[in-house]
């Protein structure tokens, strides 16, 4: 009785504002188009019908390229970068953590910003490149894709840290010194007990980091080129431009399904492989 | 030693890749001409000033901090008694609700985004304060869950039990012993939600985006209509708000463990 | 001495602080050697170095009589124990065992055997396809062995892999342990802070105090004849007694002089010295049973245990414990007044 009392409030609060908002998106998906940006009643599968236009399907190859890129580089760096910091000392790693969950909360807005800021004509980095004779002269090196993965791993970087801060830090030494009194290189041993050992929070990590690309509005707006704009610009402008919310519901759930697709095959190709 | 240059290299990297843009951005808002010099030229605070006699970027900032403490209460308020009736009395119940909870954060804001506008809609109601708020609050809900729930599994049982033979009753035991344990997580959640929904963009901006302007929708406004100084200046009281958020819950509370650390 | 590990002059510093002060040992072949000592007196710390896992700051390590100080921890065909035991929890046990056999290319046919071989040696025959959260805590030990052991290394090192278990399993391992070693003479180092396991198992005991080797020697040495007054008082119980040289012979014990054995030759009449004695070897007699050589004391405290009677005698201010037949002193109650005699060859003369 007590339960129920204490559990009433939240029980409402999640009904109301995540059970019924999800089941309006299947909803609303399947409703014809209404003039005024809203929807009527009736149903109709036209929303689904324009999503094999060739614009849409490019934008999503686009989001599932940018999201493995993107996904690859914040593993790949974020992953030693962890192992680095849960081997420093506590102070040095307490202000690691506060630059990177500042970092990590910062609005992508303010950082798509930055990014571009850093990346225009007129400030350093393109004149570093010229100094370094890698490029000729001076220039804004927005829009590119370059610049769009660059900010996301900015922003998702701080997520596959905090992802992989846990298990790596209590990632057991003795298990790796272990493995070398057996006789196994440090390479070895990585491949043989690091990896098994933190196989399920890295994939976690590598699905996070798609999930985010995937859903990321601002950055592909700001830095990118409109003719790679991934599905979250499109689905935006469908909302926001299109007035049509119908065909952005659709749109929605066809993302989700990419993405959860996408989530079990990273799934499935990391269970297949590594035994010592 | 070679072994050591190359973690000192790589961590300085890294550390430069995350801190240009912040620092580009900081010192740009230093400049004293309204173009974009880097380093800052005629250093001065003129955007500063210019950032806070102006009622418009004035009344973004008072908005965010509004939405952003609203949304960490309704946060804390639905996640406490789930963590709670799931420590007391391992309820069911308040695991399904976790996991309900919980799914928000795990999909693309944009979809997100979409959810909440349609939902917003349905109910006629688009464009309110109230909007950006709820909305807020169960996208991050599963920030405090996860919070007040380390809170709680840390409280040793053996100290309720001790309190409880020397007399305590359970509403003594929960002023007395578990409270003082919990109440850091508490406050850890409450400033993680406040952090987030302060920075958050996509979501405000469909649900409200019109009327509720926030600090990240301005930004994002005048984005579109080319480079002020400003904007620079909005971006650095942003990042100075989440270091000392973050710093003070390294105060209050033990960070590395707090973020799912052992050891140390 | 040809094969075996020599250790010359190894120290360890971290930072300020050295853990490990110019060691120098040798452990011939097949012997198996204890290092002994409190915690944090630098005994894991010196295995280590063995092992590969640290790296000195200063000395030299050598197997065979060849300098192994900078060859890599896989290198050196060293199997390790670890406190914690360290077994890879998403291996089964036969994989566990057969990790360092399939790292040296070994093929299925002969793994298989050899992990069946080691289990029969572990008398664990059936759990080879367990997982390792299936096992206990004594199982774990021995699997924990027989992974160390599958390599065939050169040198058996082992950090402390009893101290989790309880008091009887302990005694039951320790003898298991020391049984194996002797029949598959493999060299071996155990890291303890337990007198008692170095004492069961060890041919040599290497006692250690703040990073420095306080005395090397057989387990009877060390406690019969300790070097100095660290050692007297970590090995087992002891009677510490200060006193004062009278002449080759003779030390002053508070009022009393006392007959003692051999004088160390670099003492002088005059100096301050201790008397180390053992409590069994703490002789009672009744009063004016047998006075020579005797100190008169009062008893203090009684503990009779069954098989033998711990007493507590107070002498001028000194408590001095002993061990007491039952058979002979039972019924003996606090207050009654005794003889002591200090048997002269069981008095070690510790110089301060």
């Amino acid at each position: 009785m007590r339960l129920g009392l204490l559990l009433s409030w939240p029980t409402v609060s999640l009904l109301v504002l995540v059970t019924i908002p999800f089941i309006l998106l299947l909803r609303i998906s399947i409703a014809p188009h209404d003039q005024s940006g809203m929807w009527s009643p009736g149903v109709t599968l036209r929303a689904y019908g324009t999503l094999a236009e060739p614009e849409l399907l490019g934008a999503l190859l686009d989001s599932v390229e940018l999201a493995l890129a993107v996904a690859a580089l914040s593993l790949g760096l974020g992953f030693p970068l962890t192992y680095l910091i849960t081997r420093m000392r506590r102070r040095i790693q307490v202000v690691w953590l506060i630059f990177l969950l500042t970092t990590l909360s910062l609005s992508d807005v303010l950082i798509a910003f930055s990014w571009q800021v850093m990346l225009s004509k007129r400030i350093g980095l393109s004149k570093i490149f010229v100094a370094l004779g890698l490029m000729d002269e001076a220039a804004s090196l927005t829009p590119s894709s370059g610049a769009v993965i660059a900010c996301l791993v900015y922003l998702v970087l701080p997520f596959t840290v905090l992802t992989l801060f846990p298990v790596l830090s209590r990632l057991n030494n003795d298990l790796i010194e272990a493995a070398r009194t057996l006789g196994a290189s440090p390479v070895r041993a990585f491949v043989t007990v690091v990896v098994p050992l933190t196989k399920r929070p890295a994939v976690i990590a590598f699905v996070m980091a798609m999930v985010l690309t995937v859903g990321a509005y601002v950055p592909p707006l700001v830095l990118g080129r409109p003719q790679h704009w991934p599905m979250a610009v499109l689905i935006g402008s469908a909302a926001l431009a299109g007035h049509d919310l119908p065909r952005a519901s659709a749109m929605s759930i066809f993302l989700l399904a990419a993405t959860l697709l996408l989530a079990l095959l990273t799934a499935r190709v990391a269970r297949g492989r590594v035994r010592p | 030693m070679t072994k050591a240059i190359g973690k000192f290299l790589f961590l300085t990297v890294l550390a430069v890749f995350m801190a240009a843009p912040l620092v580009i951005v900081a010192g740009v808002s230093f400049n004293g001409t309204p173009r974009m010099n880097f380093p800052p030229q005629n250093v001065s605070l003129a955007w500063y000033a210019a950032f806070f006699s102006d009622p418009a970027w004035m009344s973004a900032f008072s908005l965010s901090v509004i939405v952003a403490s609203l949304a960490s209460l309704a946060a804390v308020s639905i996640a406490f008694p789930i963590a709670y009736a799931t420590w007391k009395y391992r309820s069911r119940m308040a695991l399904l609700l976790e996991s309900i909870a919980r799914i928000s954060f795990l999909l693309p804001s944009i979809v997100l985004s979409i959810v909440f506008l349609v939902f917003w809609s349905w109910l006629g109601h688009v464009g309110r304060i109230e909007d950006t708020i709820l909305s807020h609050a169960v996208v991050f809900v599963t920030l405090p869950l996860t919070t007040i729930g380390l809170g709680f599994r840390s409280v040793d049982l053996a100290l309720v039990e001790a309190a409880r033979t020397m007399g305590a009753r359970e509403g003594d035991v929960l002023r007395t012993i578990v409270r003082p344990i919990v109440l850091p997580y508490v406050v850890s959640g409450l400033v993680f939600v406040f952090i987030l929904s302060l920075n958050e963009y996509i979501i405000a901006y469909m649900v409200a985006g019109f009327e509720v302007e926030t600090l990240p929708i301005k930004v994002f406004n005048n984005l579109r209509m080319g480079f002020q100084p400003t904007m620079c200046v909005g971006a650095v009281l942003f990042m100075l708000l989440g270091v000392f958020a973050f710093s003070a819950v390294a105060l209050i509370g033990d960070l590395p463990k707090l973020l799912g650390g052992g050891r140390i | 001495m040809k094969f075996g590990l020599e250790i010359q002059g190894v120290s360890k510093v971290y930072g300020n602080q050295t853990v490990v002060k110019d060691v120098s040992l040798t452990v011939p072949r097949g012997q198996f050697v204890c290092f002994l000592g409190p915690s944090g007196c630098g005994k894991t710390t010196l295995m280590r170095m063995i092992a590969g896992l640290e790296t000195p700051s200063a000395g030299r390590i050598l197997m065979n009589e060849k300098d192994i100080t900078k060859t890599p921890v896989h290198s050196r065909n060293f199997a390790m124990v670890f406190q914690a035991l360290a077994l890879f929890p998403f291996l089964s046990v036969e994989d566990n065992i057969a990790y360092s056999l399939k790292l040296r290319n070994i093929g299925p046919a002969d793994r298989r055997a050899r992990v069946r071989e080691l289990l029969e040696l572990i008398k664990l025959p059936d759990i080879g396809p367990r997982s390792i959260d299936q096992l206990s805590g004594g199982q774990r030990q021995r699997v924990a062995i027989a992974r160390a052991l599958a390599q065939e290394p050169m040198l058996f090192l082992l950090d402390e892999p009893l101290s989790a278990l309880d008091a009887k399993l302990r005694d039951h391992m320790q003898v298991e342990l020391r049984q194996l070693q002797q029949k598959l003479q493999v060299t071996t180092i155990l890291v303890t802070h337990d007198q008692r396991e170095a004492m069961t198992i060890a041919d040599t005991i290497v006692v250690m105090a703040d990073g420095v080797v306080q005395q090397i020697g057989p387990p009877t040495e060390i406690y019969r004849k300790p070097a100095n007054r660290f050692v007297a008082a970590f090995i087992g119980q002891s009677n510490l007694l200060d006193a004062v040289v009278v002449d080759r012979r003779h030390v002053r014990l508070g009022n009393s002089v006392t007959e003692t054995g051999a004088m160390p030759a670099h003492l002088r009449d005059g100096d301050a010295v201790t008397i180390s004695v053992r409590p069994e070897n703490v002789r009672i007699v009744r009063n004016g049973e047998d006075t020579a050589n005797a100190l008169y004391g009062r008893v203090g405290f009684v503990r009779d245990v069954g098989d033998h009677i711990e007493l507590r005698i107070d002498y001028q201010g000194r408590e001095l414990i002993c061990i007491a037949a039952p058979a002979e002193w039972a019924g003996i109650a606090v207050d009654e007044q005794v003889a002591v005699h200090l048997p002269i060859d069981a008095c070690t003369i510790l110089a301060n």
